[in-house]
């Protein structure tokens, strides 16, 4: 089977790799780039544990076509933090247990942290269906929209 | 909030919050599942399921399959030995991969490695099985009738003295006192039928594995798996191989919820990799995991309550109907025992479990509590409103405290069932107004939790830190709790502590983690570990300091002598070559006196009477922790169950259709709560200690999930004036049972 | 499978027109899931994204022209459009998550060919065109006229939709579309109902009802927007609106709702967007 040279942007870094053109965006990063932050939930875009940004969009990597990151610039939970500095949203996962198995958890962060980029002061509300796209079966919810606002208000204090 | 906030805490460690310890790398998208696994050499693996719900398997013909592009192995039923139809590991052998039989759509019937998960997917599709087709027995009441379809001809009636092939899976009565009388004394008797659907555990990391056979015949296995020893002996006995054969390490578990307390790829993947001489990965797609694993069962239950005006719950008579799914198993008994929450001097209570073409069930959260409690505190409720009398207050009345009898007929441990309940009673949701156009529901249950073996190792390094080595697989934050209590008894900062998980080579026998035991039990044998390196740092110090070991107290971790500076560990630990060698201790035990945890929650609804739509406004739960060790993740726990829960209430079900294929095998269709359909889940912790353990735990992980499907139900009924007894309260439901009771 | 990317809607003409077994796809939200539970894998796929005409929105002499594969939460986010179209951007704003919201377009919800896609009976409702592009070249035809059947267009062989078009509503007529889900978010619809009316004072003087997951296609019914014509959208009128759409389905049992469920509900849903609708465009 042929595949396809694919050039983008992975967390700062310049990547390439072969991908079958029928192979998913998610299988590309975790089997090709070994970034196995992101995980497979459903491969159906019903779960949102494979949430990454492309392009500054929230997408299911489960839901593209490996080709279709050709020149896009992508961001995975590995990505979140500055080097050993975690993301405010880490920082509040962490300290307010919102994390139970923790295989949403990357989903999680990267849907939280593109809404904060968007919307600094999100109601619970808007939180609820910003993160209506990632499924979690182990907290109900409670901790991680809390550790959400808490890091809202972190960013807050901090710029 | 914790209910018991004061008096203030006896303990340093324990009831602190401190990050948890495998929190970090789960953050980074560091922590490594089982699917982030990968072998040089590795093969991917596909397994072929079964198009039919019920069929013979007439033949299987892999000839296509092998000669496919980058095949190296492929594996029928026929390379597996045949047990025993009465050795314990039968049914979960036959569910492994299919041998004469198809018990359910979905069923395993072969299985291929190739090079690429593509060219296993080909492979598979090439595959030619033929089938003799038969009808599929997908209903309770239908495996019951007379002359019915034998669903699974290997089951056999032996607790009914016959070993005759039945649908029948288990057959239990309960009773004592009369019933009759009971019935005739009451002044208020309530009866209703309830039904609730097959429901799926849901954890969002799919089952899936890695097996790597050697040379020299043995497999190292990384799995996903709530009891990673009992993968091993599991897969052990269903490949007919000796146990130190298979050595299995736990991967991180991406939920388990009960499901992940049975096997379903493990020996097939080993089988691959024996034959192939190569690595090989299988991983479930989600599909698979909703057509073949879980469910938790559906049941049918029919029960009568008897009561006085004066609000005395006299008599209890039911009959619990549960499907197994495609084997057998005691999931109509367990719902029985789970119903014992009040005294009801007169109880007779039928069980029944069957089954069904419908994939073997698996243990939920629980496992079949929450179905028997929504037929008993929906009923309780209705006594409340017959005789006008507050619902908290008549549970109180008639709760059971220690001494009193559960459903089997033994005393009830020191339990805190009414505290839980006047906890939610002093709530401030409890005494604020029900808002305009709302219903409100309450209701309890519980869940008698259980001890079994564990196993656990904890190191002194030799700078002072601490290594707590267990064999419980870590499905919610129990390495912090364990950590917590090695903290508390060693008097060592938890962050000084590095709890792990070990595979089956490294610590001791374990149980799986399940009845909610892993920070009772294993738990348990840290602390014992932990005092047994206690007393052996006193004598240590004793040498030290030239003293007997009765001049040495130990007091927040350090050695005391009189007229001496205080040993620190790390003095101790950085002196034990002198002393006596290497600090360490391992504990193993099988623990009784686990204690039962009762909850209570309340809900307010609002009901759309024109659509049917639910929208929960509010919800909170209080939960007997015994004593919270992290209470953020007993928290945790009872918000995840809850939620679990209030899916159940209202939309999870599996939908078949007639010929018995689920029609809705995906998250879009399976509709587990997402957190735009939920409030905040408001959580009171009751502190009633359990006295079998050295802190006082009691196992919280399961009890959660059993009031929301009563209290979500109370409260729709309280809201529509429509009794529910139908789950999944969804919208079609709810607007044809508003729409029957108008006529 | 070979992926494809042209960026110019001649060059996927002509990818297309040598290939009947390509399939072009926008954000792929439906096609992915199809082709894993097993629909017969394309040959080739033609991303249609990478073509600048069939991405973005604009208005221009009282038309707006909105491109085939344009995300949706670029629709929902122009302030512009969604103060000229409430509903229809209520609509598009409902086709899944947020992650999903990046990736669906109109083209792919349209072409799909669900009777319970979100965005199609609020299309209908506001009167859309689709710009249709083949080897014949293009035509415009009305978006009601796109889909024949369940998994069924119109479409030629080689054909696709490149564009959109929708006039401006005129003065005092908004639109409104309320679905039917069990949960809160990611569920299809059970039931849609799209209105848009124009009202003179109390009176409405111009209505479309178009009801969406009740019968092989999105419906339009006539019968309420006859009731709504003339009328001050007073009780009497509603109920005859609500009895009218329901009476116009003939929908199925499925894992989603069952027939009487679904009948109800489209009657209520169609009452009470009509309603919404009356508020928006006197307002």
């Amino acid at each position: 089977m042929s595949r396809t040279h694919v050039n983008c942007s992975v967390n700062g870094d310049a990547v390439d790799f072969l991908a079958s053109d029928d192979t998913s965006l998610l299988d590309a990063l975790r089997d090709e780039l070994g970034l196995t932050g992101a995980k497979e939930g459903c491969g159906t875009g019903d779960c949102g544990a494979c949430s990454i940004l492309v392009d500054g969009q929230l997408n299911c990597a489960c839901l593209m076509f490996a080709p279709e990151a050709e020149g896009t610039d992508i961001l995975t939970v590995e990505g979140i933090a500055n080097g050993d500095q975690l993301h405010p949203l880490q920082q509040a996962f962490l300290e307010g247990a919102a994390l139970q198995c923790g295989v949403c958890t990357p989903g999680f962060l990267v849907a939280a942290k593109v809404l904060l980029d968007n919307n600094p002061a999100p109601t619970e509300t808007e939180i609820r269906y910003a993160l209506a796209g990632n499924l979690c079966r182990c907290t109900g919810y409670d901790k991680i929209i809390r550790s959400v606002q808490e890091a809202a208000v972190q960013i807050g204090a901090s710029t | 909030m914790t209910a018991t906030e004061n008096p203030p805490k006896k303990y340093k460690y324990v009831g602190t919050r401190p990050i948890r310890h495998d929190g970090l790398d789960k953050v980074i998208g560091k922590a490594r599942f089982a699917a982030d696994l990968n072998l040089p050499g590795q093969l991917r693996a596909v397994i072929v399921r079964s198009p039919h719900a019920h069929a013979r398997i007439v033949s299987i013909d892999t000839s296509a399959a092998e000669a496919m592009p980058g095949v190296k192995s492929v594996v029928t039923g026929a390379d597996f030995p045949e047990l025993d139809i009465n050795h314990a590991t039968f049914d979960e052998s036959v569910n492994v991969m299919a041998r004469d039989e198809v018990l359910y759509h979905g069923h395993a019937v072969a299985a291929v490695a190739a090079t690429t998960i593509g060219e296993a997917r080909a492979a598979a599709a090439a595959v030619v099985v033929e089938y003799d087709v038969i009808d599929p027995v997908m209903e309770i009441e239908d495996a019951l009738a007379d002359g019915a379809i034998i669903a699974n001809t290997k089951n056999r009636t032996l607790f009914m003295g016959s070993d005759d092939e039945s649908n029948l899976a288990s057959f239990a009565p309960f009773s004592r006192g009369d019933v009759d009388e009971g019935f005739g004394s009451a002044d208020v008797v309530v009866e209703g039928h309830f039904t609730t659907r097959f429901v799926h555990q849901g954890y969002i990391e799919p089952h899936g594995c890695v097996a790597d056979v050697g040379q020299d015949g043995k497999a190292s296995v990384w799995g996903s798996s709530q009891g990673h020893f009992a993968m091993r002996s599991k897969s052990a006995d269903i490949l007919g191989w000796s146990t130190d054969r298979i050595k299995v390490t736990p991967a991180e578990i991406g939920g388990g919820f009960g499901g992940k307390t049975t096997i379903y790829l493990e020996p097939v993947a080993i089988l691959l990799s024996q034959k192939a001489a190569r690595p090989v990965k299988l991983i479930m797609s989600r599909e698979e995991v909703l057509r073949a694993t879980g469910p938790a069962p559906a049941a049918e239950i029919t029960c009568k309550l008897g009561a006085t005006n004066d609000g005395e719950l006299t008599t209890m008579q039911a009959t619990m109907k549960y499907s197994n799914g495609s084997a057998k198993g005691y999931a109509a008994m367990l719902g029985a025992m789970s119903t014992a929450s009040y005294k009801f001097p007169n109880l007779s209570i039928e069980t029944f479990g069957t089954i069904n073409n419908i994939p073997r069930s698996a243990a939920y959260r629980a496992p079949s509590a929450p179905q028997a409690a929504f037929a008993v505190e929906s009923l309780v409720d209705e006594i409340a409103k017959a005789i006008d009398m507050d619902p908290i207050d008549l549970r109180v009345k008639n709760a059971v405290v220690e001494g009193d009898l559960t459903a089997m007929g033994a005393p009830h441990p020191k339990i805190g069932f009414i505290e839980t309940m006047n906890a939610i009673k002093d709530s401030e949701h409890y005494n604020s107004p029900v808002p305009e156009g709302a219903g409100r529901g309450f209701g309890t249950g519980f869940w008698f939790n259980i001890g079994e073996q564990s196993s656990a190792t904890v190191n002194l390094n030799e700078d002072g830190t601490a290594t707590v080595i267990t064999g419980s697989p870590d499905i919610g934050g129990s390495r912090a709790s364990m950590a917590l209590m090695a903290a508390e008894t060693l008097g060592l900062d938890p962050m000084r502590i590095t709890p792990i998980v070990a595979d089956t080579e490294s610590v001791g026998f374990t149980d799986i983690t399940e009845g909610s035991r892993a920070t009772f039990a294993t738990g348990m044998a840290v602390t014992n570990a932990c005092l047994e390196l206690v007393a052996e740092m006193k004598s240590r110090a004793a040498v030290l300091r030239g003293v007997e070991v009765d001049a040495v107290e130990w007091v927040d971790g350090a050695a005391i002598v009189d007229g001496h500076d205080p040993l620190t560990i790390p003095e101790i630990t950085a002196q034990a070559k002198m002393t006596g060698g290497p600090l360490t201790s391992t504990a193993s035990l099988n623990a009784a006196g686990a204690g039962p945890s009762f909850a209570a929650h309340l809900a307010d609804v609002r009901v759309d009477e024109e659509t049917g739509q639910v929208e929960i406004l509010r919800y909170t739960a209080a939960q007997d922790a015994g004593t919270a060790i992290h209470p953020s993740y007993v928290e945790g726990q009872m918000q995840g169950g809850s939620v679990q829960g209030i899916g159940w209430a209202l939309n999870e079900e599996y939908v078949y259709s007639d010929d018995g294929v689920l029609e809705n095998a995906s998250f879009l269709d399976y509709r587990m709560p997402v957190a735009s359909d939920l409030p905040m889940i408001e959580t009171i912790i009751v502190e009633v200690p359990n006295p079998s353990h050295p802190y006082g735990v009691r196992g919280v992980g399961e009890t959660g999930i059993v009031p929301p499907l009563n209290t979500i139900a109370n409260a729709v009924s309280d809201a529509t004036g429509v009794r529910m007894r139908n789950l999944p309260m969804s919208p079609p439901t709810v607007l044809k049972a508003i729409n029957d009771a108008k006529g | 499978m070979k992926y494809a990317a042209p960026t110019t809607v001649d060059e996927a003409i002509g990818l297309l027109a040598g290939d009947a077994d390509a399939q072009v796809f926008a954000g792929a939200t439906d096609l992915i899931p199809q082709i894993r539970s097993g629909r017969p894998k394309p040959f080739t796929l033609v991303d249609l994204k990478k073509i600048d005409r069939l991405v973005g929105a604009s208005e221009s002499g009282g038309t707006w022209t909105v491109g085939a594969a344009t995300p949706t939460s670029t629709l929902t986010g122009n302030a512009s459009f969604a103060g000229a179209f409430p509903g229809l951007s209520e609509a598009s704003g409902l086709i899944g998550s947020d992650q999903i919201q990046n990736r669906s377009s109109w083209g792919g919800n349209l072409c799909n060919a669900s009777p319970a896609a979100d965005s199609v009976p609020a299309l209908f409702a506001c009167g859309a065109r689709a710009v249709v592009a083949g080897s014949g070249g293009e035509r415009t035809v009305p978006v009601d006229e796109i889909v024949t059947g369940p998994g069924q267009t119109s479409l030629a062989n080689g054909e696709f939709i490149v564009e959109f078009e929708v006039d401006t509503p005129p003065a005092n007529t908004a639109d409104a579309y309320l679905r039917l889900i069990p949960r809160t978010e990611m569920d299809i619809a059970v039931v849609g109902a799209a209105v848009r009316v124009t009202m003179d004072g109390d009176t409405c003087t111009d209505a479309s009802v178009v009801i969406g997951a009740v019968a092989p296609t999105v419906l339009r019914v006539p019968d309420a927007e006859a009731a709504l014509v003339g009328s001050t959208l007073d009780d009497a009128t509603l109920e005859a609106v609500a009895a009218a759409a329901s009476a116009a389905c003939n929908p199925i049992d499925d894992k989603r709702g069952t027939i009487e469920y679904r009948t109800q509900v489209a009657g209520v849903l169609a009452k009470r967007s009509a309603k919404i609708a009356a508020e928006r465009a006197n307002s």
